[in-house]
């Protein structure tokens, strides 16, 4: 589970892994701060992000597929066919 | 540091976020060590809900980085609940134990948690010096099976070497040990007052040639060349600095409430169970005044050799004193890392005694030497 906070628009992210710490910006923040393990990528590039930015949707899902494909990589995020919003609370719970 | 972990802390200075914070939960014990510098009763901890609250708050001010201690921490039989609420708040949880506590139930949790580093006190490898400086039989014992049992789990492991004259022949057996375990060792020569300005304790602390052969130990310091160079002389840009992050991103509340800009800097700024701790972070008389110090404000300090490279601790000055003054430890620092004596030295034309010392460190350090070991 990592460790992230908001500083100045901007997600300071940790891993738990090895304690890398990673940076997100502005836009890369909103998805991450809208993973919330129900919502899909798509709904959340089209109705965070591109009611916030002006970008073309098709653009704005490819690149944040490949931002979430890159948090995954390190361990960050989870990308599922699911919700998997249950996972931090049984997380906690066991 | 990492140049991310360098734009954090500017920008989070930038911005006046108390990006890091310590949460003493408790300042009970198991361990009476010689050296601690709190007072182990209870005198009203904040509870479970307290502190909930007090999680919430730091989270919503921006802290990321949060340091749980104590005392012991797990002499409150809610810190793993403690633990559980501050990561699902997503801060990056430090925690500093003595492990004497620790059993397979904690490991486990600590690395589900994904803790950062559990930070565990050895002060010797040797069980009749760790355990009478804890005061504790059977605390080396115990505190290394919690290292193993945190290890065995995947849980970073620091083990934290406070180095003193009761145990000053052993850090290299420390060193080795942490080696053996697979655990960096960080080796400190800092000795605080007490809470209540009790100055006491110092004695406990190695000084003259006893420090300045710690100084120039390769293994405790790395390049000795590099770690006792002779400063150069303080610039704008150092005249312009601040002492340290104490009050400008970072802060430290007691299992009381109080909060402090730092553990070593007992200023109270304000009391979270009658006050906002954002109220207090901005608006604390004591914090905006710790705030404004720059290097150029410190009436001695400013003139002296050492202001650009000193580690001169504006909390203990505080407990000398005066926050604006020297810190008299740090002197005494940055003396045995350089032969150079500060201008508080001078100042307190202490000169002639510490350059006997100087000039005799390399013969004195093994008599000195002796003598601790024979004390022990």
């Amino acid at each position: 589970m990592t460790a992230s906070r908001e500083l100045g628009g901007e997600m300071m992210i940790m891993s738990a892994v090895n304690s890398t710490l990673f940076t997100l910006n502005e836009v890369a923040s909103l998805i991450w701060k809208s993973a919330d393990g129900a919502t899909s990528l798509q709904e959340i590039v089209e109705k965070k992000v591109c009611a916030q930015f002006d970008v073309e949707p098709s653009v704005a899902l490819a690149d944040a597929e490949r931002l979430v494909s890159e948090l995954a990589e390190h361990g960050l995020m989870i990308i599922a066919d699911h919700p998997v919003e249950e996972m931090f609370e049984a997380e906690h719970n066991s | 540091m990492s140049s991310l972990m360098e734009a954090f802390n500017a920008k989070a200075l930038d911005l006046g976020v108390p990006l890091s914070a310590h949460l003493d939960v408790t300042y009970r014990c198991n361990e009476r060590c010689v050296h601690c510098y709190l007072d182990h009763d209870d005198h009203g901890e904040m509870t479970f809900a307290e502190i909930k609250d007090v999680l919430d708050q730091l989270a919503d001010a921006g802290v990321f980085f949060l340091t749980l201690s104590g005392g012991e921490v797990l002499m409150r039989m809610d810190f793993m609940d403690i633990l559980k609420y501050a990561r699902r708040l997503r801060f990056a949880v430090k925690v500093k134990t003595n492990g004497f506590m620790i059993r397979d139930k904690h490991a486990a949790l600590f690395h589900r948690l994904g803790v950062q580093t559990v930070q565990i006190s050895i002060y010797s490898h040797r069980p009749e010096v760790h355990d009478a400086i804890t005061k504790l039989p059977g605390s080396l014992k115990r505190s290394i099976a919690a290292i193993r049992l945190l290890k065995s789990h995947g849980v970073a492991v620091i083990i934290a070497n406070v180095l003193m004259r009761p145990n000053f022949n052993d850090y290299t057996s420390v060193k080795e040990l942490g080696k053996s375990l697979g655990v960096p060792v960080v080796t400190d020569p800092t000795i605080t007052p007490k809470m209540d300005g009790d100055r006491s304790l110092l004695g406990l602390g190695i000084h003259g040639p006893q420090l300045g052969a710690a100084f120039h130990d390769t293994e405790l310091v790395g390049n000795v060349d590099e770690f006792c160079a002779v400063p150069s002389p303080a610039d704008e840009s150092v005249l312009d600095g601040i002492a340290c992050s104490a009050g400008h991103t970072y802060c430290y509340i007691s299992p009381y409430g109080d909060v402090y800009p730092c553990v070593q800097f007992p200023m109270p700024c304000g009391n979270v169970r009658s006050q906002k701790f954002l109220d207090i972070w901005r608006n604390s008389a004591q914090m905006n005044e710790v705030r404004s110090i720059r290097t150029r404000d410190l009436p001695t300090c400013s003139a002296c050799t050492h202001a650009g490279t000193c580690t001169r601790c504006p909390g203990l000055a505080f407990m000398e004193g005066n926050m604006r003054g020297p810190s008299s430890l740090d002197c005494e620092k940055s003396f045995a890392r350089t032969g150079i004596p500060s201008a508080n030295m001078i100042n307190r034309q202490s000169l002639p005694v510490a350059v006997a010392i100087a000039g005799s460190a390399r013969g004195s350090v093994s008599g000195l030497v002796q003598i601790s070991a024979a004390r022990n």
